[in-house]
Parts: C-alpha cells; sequence; structure tokens
C-alpha cells in the first residue's frame, strides 16, 4: 500500500494557494459560527419551533384535547365564504370578525400612546439622572424599581389603587377636590384604557429611562462644554446636540419597547380581565387557544399577531434608517 | 452473620407487604374564596391522620373564568403535578375526557346526592366528577336598615330599585357617603353571565339558548331586563360595580356599605363573622322577580380525579372523603356551602346554625342551569359573548336592543349548522 500522505498530494497538484489573509477571515468566520451554533440550536427549539408549530396549527382544525388529529384546512381560519344558497351567504374567519378588528386597534393604539408616553418621559428621566448630584448612585438604582416588580404584582397593586370604594387614587383626589365622586378606574369604560396606560407607563418609564441613559453617556462631555462657552440655552442644546446624538439609542430604545407593547397581556389580564375596551390581539390570541375550544384560530390570531408585529417593525426600521448592519 | 442477613430481608419484604396502601402525596386545586382554602385544610388534615397521605393544596384565583383556563391547559399537557381538581357544574362536557370515570367508585353513595347535579356531572354515561357542593344565589337584605326606613324584602326588581334607591338617600343624607343601595357582580366574566341569566329569566327573556339548542336571547322581555339592570349602575349600584366579582361585592356589602346584595349561599357564614359589620343584621331572600317569577343559576362545585394521576385510587379515596356527608356538613356549618346530600337538608345542627341552607332547597332545586349541556364545547364562548353583550350594556355602550341583536348573530355564527 503506498504511503500517500493527503499533503505529498496536494503538492503533486499544482492548485494556487490561498492568500493567508482570507484562511484567516475564512477561520474567523468558521469559529463565529461555532461559537452562535449553541444559541442558534436553543433558539430553533424555543422560538423556532414553537413559531412554526403555531402557524401549522393556524392552518388547522386542531383542538387543544387533540392536537395529534388536527386536519389541514388551508386558511379557514383566516377567511372563509359560507354559501347559505341563493347568492346568500357569509364570511367567516379572524379576518372578517369584527372583534379581532378591534383588539388590533386597541392595541396599536395602546402600543402608540404607551410607547410616545414613555419615550418622553424617560427621556426626560434619563436628562436629570444623568447630570451629577448627590445621592445620583442611590436615585439611579431607585428609579428602577417599578421595572424590577413583576408585572402581575403591580398590576394587582395598581388595581387595587384604582378601586373605586377602597383606592387611594380616589381617597386623595376626593380629599383634595380634584374628584367630585369616586372613579371606577379599571370598570368604566372610559377610563379602562386610561388606566392600563397609567399602569404601563408607570411601570416601563425606568426601563425607557436606563436604555436613553446609555445612550447619553456616549455623548462626550467636552461638546457640552463648548456650547456652555459659546453661551447656546440648554433647550438649543439639547435638541441640536443631545438629541441627534442619542438617537440611534432612543430609536433601539423605542424599538424594544413598541415589540412588547404590541403583544401586551399579563397587565390587562389582571387589571382589567374581559373588558372589551382593552381587548388586545394577545388577549384574543389567549382566549381561543386556552379557553374557548378553539385552538387552532387562536393560533391563527397568533401567527396574524406575530405577522403585524415584524411588519411593524420591519416599517420602523425602514422609517427610521436604523443601521443593524454594523456599517458606515 | 449470613442467617441474620436473610432474616433481616424477610422481615423488610414481610413489613411491605403488611402496609397495603402505602402513602402518597397528593395535590388538590381550588379557587380561593372566602375562608375556603383554610376549612378545606382542616379537612385534610383529617383525611391524612386516618389514610397517612399527605394532600398538598395549590389555591388558584377566584375568577372561574381563569381556573378553566388554566385547567384546560394542564389537562392537554398531562400534568402529573395535580390529582384533584375542584371543577365548575358548567365545566364537565367540556373535561371530560382528561378525567377518571368514578361511577364504579361511586356506586354506593351517588344515591345520595341530589340526581340532577349527579346527571349534569355524567358525560356520556361516565361520572367524572362527585358533586362537593351546590350553589343557587340569594338576595341578602340588611333587616335593621328596612326596619328603620320602614320598607319591606323587594320581591320584584322595580321594588328591589325603589327600595335600595330610598335606603341609599336616607343614608347618606345621614352622613354614610359610601353608601349603596345593591351590589352584584358586574365584571365581564362567568360571573355576569350567572346574574343576567337570573335578570333575563325573572323577565321571562328563556335562557339565552335553550334546551334544544335555539338561541332565544334576542327578545324584548330579555332587552327590558338589561335596560333595567343598567339603570341601576350609577344609581343604586356604584359605577365600580362593573368590576366587581363576588369577593368585591362582598367587600362593600360586608363593611356594611350596600343595602343589599346578589350573592351566592358562602357569603351567608362570613356576614356574619365576628369581624363583620353586618353580623346579625340581615336576611336572605330569594331573588326578586321581574314578572315571570324569581330566577336563581345553578352553580355548585364538583371534585375530579385526572386521568394523569399517579395515585388514581388515593385520589378517589380522597374525593370520596371530601364528598361525603361528614365533610359536607361540616362545610355546611362552617362555610354555609349548600350540601349535595339529600339527608343533610333535615339535619338539626345544620338548620340551628345555617338556617339559609334548609330554607334554600326549593331555590336550588328550582334553580336555572347555564346552557353549558346544549352548547356543549361552545359553551365557554357563548357565555362570553352573552357577558360582552350585557357589560356593554351596563357601561352604556349601545342599547340593550342592539347588542342582543349582535349577540344573536355572534351566537348564530358560532353555532353554525349546530353546537359541537
Amino acid at each position: 500500500m503506498p504511503q500517500t500522505t493527503p499533503n505529498s498530494s496536494e503538492n503533486s497538484v499544482p492548485i494556487p494557494l490561498p492568500s493567508q489573509d482570507s484562511m484567516l477571515q475564512r477561520e474567523r468566520v468558521r469559529s463565529a459560527w461555532l461559537f452562535l451554533l449553541p444559541m442558534l440550536i436553543v433558539l430553533a427549539g424555543v422560538a423556532g419551533w414553537p413559531l412554526l408549530k403555531t402557524i401549522w396549527f393556524g392552518f388547522t382544525d386542531a383542538r387543544l384535547d387533540n392536537l395529534s388529529g388536527a386536519n389541514f384546512i388551508g386558511f379557514q381560519n383566516y377567511l372563509e365564504w359560507v354559501d347559505y344558497g341563493e347568492g346568500d351567504g357569509e364570511y367567516f374567519g379572524l379576518l372578517a370578525d369584527s372583534e379581532w378588528w378591534y383588539a388590533f386597534r386597541n392595541t396599536i393604539y395602546f402600543s402608540v400612546v404607551s410607547v410616545t408616553m414613555e419615550t418622553i418621559l424617560g427621556t426626560i428621566v434619563a436628562l436629570v439622572l444623568n447630570s451629577s448630584f448627590k445621592g445620583r448612585g442611590f436615585i439611579r438604582a431607585a428609579v428602577l424599581v417599578p421595572w424590577a416588580i413583576p408585572t402581575i404584582v403591580s398590576a394587582k397593586m395598581w388595581a387595587w389603587m384604582m378601586n373605586d370604594q377602597f383606592g387611594i387614587l380616589n381617597d386623595i383626589g376626593m380629599t383634595i377636590g380634584l374628584l367630585s365622586e369616586p372613579i371606577a378606574w379599571t370598570a368604566s369604560p372610559d377610563t379602562a384604557m386610561l388606566a392600563v396606560l397609567i399602569v404601563d407607563v408607570w411601570k416601563t418609564t425606568p426601563f425607557m429611562a436606563l436604555l436613553i441613559l446609555a445612550g447619553l453617556q456616549m455623548v462626550p462631555a467636552d461638546i457640552y462644554e463648548v456650547a456652555k462657552l459659546d453661551g447656546v440655552n440648554p433647550i438649543k442644546v439639547f435638541f441640536r446636540v443631545t438629541l441627534p446624538l442619542i438617537k440611534q439609542a432612543l430609536a433601539v430604545a423605542v424599538i424594544f419597547r413598541a415589540l412588547d407593547a404590541l403583544r401586551v397581556f399579563d397587565l390587562i389580564y389582571v387589571l382589567t380581565p374581559g373588558n372589551s375596551q382593552t381587548r388586545t390581539m394577545s388577549v384574543i390570541a389567549q382566549e381561543n387557544l386556552f379557553q374557548f375550544d378553539k385552538f387552532a384560530y387562536g393560533s391563527a390570531a397568533s401567527t396574524l399577531l406575530f405577522l403585524v408585529i415584524a411588519g411593524i417593525t420591519i416599517l420602523y426600521i425602514k422609517l427610521a434608517k436604523l443601521d443593524f448592519e454594523g456599517g458606515k | 452473620m449470613r442467617k441474620l442477613s436473610r432474616t433481616l430481608a424477610a422481615a423488610a419484604a414481610l413489613m411491605t407487604l403488611a402496609s397495603p396502601v402505602l402513602a402518597a402525596k397528593l395535590s388538590i386545586v381550588m379557587g380561593s374564596v372566602g375562608r375556603d382554602t383554610e376549612v378545606l385544610r382542616q379537612n385534610l388534615d383529617i383525611f391524612e391522620q386516618r389514610t397517612g397521605h399527605e394532600v398538598a393544596i395549590t389555591t388558584m384565583p377566584a375568577s372561574t373564568t381563569d381556573q378553566f383556563g388554566q385547567y384546560r391547559l394542564w389537562l392537554a399537557a398531562g400534568n402529573q403535578d395535580v390529582d384533584v381538581y375542584s371543577a365548575d357544574v358548567i365545566w364537565a362536557p367540556q373535561l371530560a375526557n382528561h378525567l377518571v370515570d368514578l361511577s364504579k367508585a361511586a356506586a354506593d353513595v351517588a344515591k345520595d346526592h341530589f340526581p340532577s347535579i349527579i346527571e349534569s356531572q355524567t358525560v356520556n354515561g361516565r361520572l367524572v366528577a362527585i358533586p362537593w357542593f351546590t350553589d343557587a344565589p340569594a338576595l341578602y337584605y340588611r333587616k335593621d336598615l328596612l326596619d328603620k326606613y320602614g320598607a319591606s324584602v323587594p320581591t320584584t326588581w322595580n321594588e328591589l330599585s325603589t327600595t335600595a334607591k330610598m335606603v341609599q338617600d336616607k343614608e347618606r343624607a345621614a352622613g354614610n357617603n359610601d353608601f349603596h343601595g345593591f351590589v352584584f357582580q358586574g365584571n365581564a366574566y362567568e360571573g355576569l353571565t350567572c346574574d343576567a341569566l337570573e335578570w333575563v329569566k325573572s323577565h321571562g327573556g328563556g335562557q339565552i339558548v335553550e334546551p334544544d339548542g335555539s338561541i332565544s336571547i334576542n327578545n324584548p322581555n330579555a332587552a327590558r331586563a338589561l335596560e333595567a339592570a343598567a339603570s341601576w349602575v350609577g344609581t343604586i349600584a356604584p359605577k365600580g360595580v362593573l368590576a366587581y366579582q363576588e369577593e368585591e361585592a362582598r367587600g362593600v356589602w360586608q363593611t356594611g356599605n350596600a343595602a343589599f346584595m346578589r350573592n351566592w349561599p358562602y357569603a351567608y357564614g362570613l356576614g356574619n363573622g365576628d369581624d363583620s359589620a353586618v353580623k346579625g343584621k340581615f336576611g336572605v331572600a330569594p331573588l326578586p322577580s321581574g314578572g315571570s317569577g324569581s330566577a336563581a343559576t345553578l352553580g355548585g362545585w364538583n371534585l375530579a380525579v385526572s386521568k394523569y394521576s399517579q395515585n388514581q385510587d388515593a385520589a378517589i379515596a380522597l374525593v370520596k372523603f371530601l364528598t361525603s356527608a361528614e365533610i359536607q356538613k361540616v362545610n355546611a356549618l362552617e362555610t354555609t356551602k349548600l350540601p349535595t346530600i339529600i339527608s343533610l337538608y333535615e339535619d338539626s345542627d345544620i338548620a340551628r346554625v345555617a338556617p339559609i341552607i334548609p330554607q334554600w332547597k326549593e331555590v336550588f332545586l328550582n334553580a336555572v342551569p347555564r346552557p353549558s349541556a346544549p352548547t356543549k364545547r361552545s359553551y365557554n364562548e357563548v357565555s362570553k359573548e352573552f357577558w360582552t353583550a350585557v357589560h356593554n350594556t351596563l357601561s352604556g355602550n349601545g342599547s340593550a336592543r342592539s347588542n342582543l341583536a349582535k349577540l344573536e348573530g355572534r351566537l348564530k355564527r358560532l353555532r353554525g349548522s349546530d353546537w359541537k
């Protein structure tokens, strides 16, 4: 048996050797993938697979009791024309469900208002925390408390504070003469959404403040010193200097919050359960998946929710001209 | 030496054989209302002493809607951590596939319970849960205030409305600004379906979906009933009633801030507790009539054994123990739970401590069931559509007539060619 090593055979065939540079590059890419692999496998298992399953169930007649016996039924969960004969008929499915569209509107309204409020308040809080004062470290930590409380707990806590009979909000409002009679915050259709917004803003403003603060700390201090020397007024400094420099951080923070806000569920489930004024897309999905005998319909709602969120996010990235490739 | 070890091994083998049932660790889930978990714990202590098994309670939110969602998820996933479920009377058809058939185990006791309840828990010939206690709501009224202002116990909703208004006005004039005429369950959940079914039925508006499966809810009597109820919100009932479940209503009532309350019998025992502001000051009566007699929605809870339990025999023993006459009597005395065992309504101890119970036998025997049987697996969605229409009407979001017309349309869509 002839002793031929790979090396010797390689030597015998005259192919050009790859350059040192691209070999290193390739090596790097390979090890990068190697390092990413565990995470990708885990992600595929806990995010990718369930997502694909959910999308699949949306095209079937699956029931929670009988998931394995699900049959493919096409787009019927989304839209289906049921013919009653003689030209009479009706559309069924999510896209023809007025409640779905009502929930869609609620979700968008909630997201736009809450994220806007949180961004504005978060920026103000971040600006305050960025200036140096005594006890700043303590305040920075203290501000995070609402964010650290689990949503279920803060929702229940606020539900009690907003209680029409025993709640402290009504008590304070009545004592200082702001309210003429107690308001049923979570019950009345006029205030249910407002109540949810108040709690959400209270809870997530610290998160926004933290992300924006991180952006603020990247702004070099000497720019401010120059502005100060030139006697530019602080408001102009904010809009002309600070804002453009933290734009990127702000945009990322907004995306994080928007993703969260669009799939809001836990807060509403605890604070205003069953109230149609605050029914969001996630609530519809949960109801159909677990309360009603319509697992497939709920899966379709989840899929649609996923598409809506993906669509809005892509649109936002395009509009805000965010650069996630790390180029420039 | 060798002989000794052999003897020891034999002794060990004998000991294993000698204890017929190994002690099992069981788990029971239930919603937490009032003192229920406390009393259940006392019951379980007796069980543990007698059998050597250990039982842990997992408490759930009070809302039956929330409980159902969680249980359905657990059962569909074949959860082995829960052995015994407390199940609402309306759940049997929806959960039957996951529950153990108890007909053999309960063969000796089934005849002691009211046949209608046993029947409601029998699905395709399988008894999926044994009755634990039954429920039919009452109108709680403040005896002291009615006497003070010379009013009698209302027998119609109109009378209730006028009396409640009168008492409320006079109490507020006397300085009690937090006083309300009437509290009930107005939150958008299963409890509102119960309350509203009573209003509709007592006005002659049918029972949403009739036993034959036909959708009857869109009729003038039902609209009249909902309009009457909507007129209470913000006048005799606080606006916040639209977020009240049983416990919130009891909170207002038991602090002495309401003249009337619609609630289940459990509130009777609690209202007479030492920490209650209304202790000894109230009475109970059947719910008022809307022109077609009084109507009470049938409630009640049953105990079921999960098919996925690893200790089914011990779990069945636990269910039989908790539903026995002995424990039902304790519960009747401690928490005024209506027994499901017929003979307990003749019990003299119960009649003395909880007079509401013998008084309630007729009410619950004539109680109106929610349409869980005819609507089958769609019941939860039917109920949600109904309570949404009612909640919208109560909160002034559309008239009763238009909301009921919409409801009828949605229910027809849901039914399709037939309920399944």
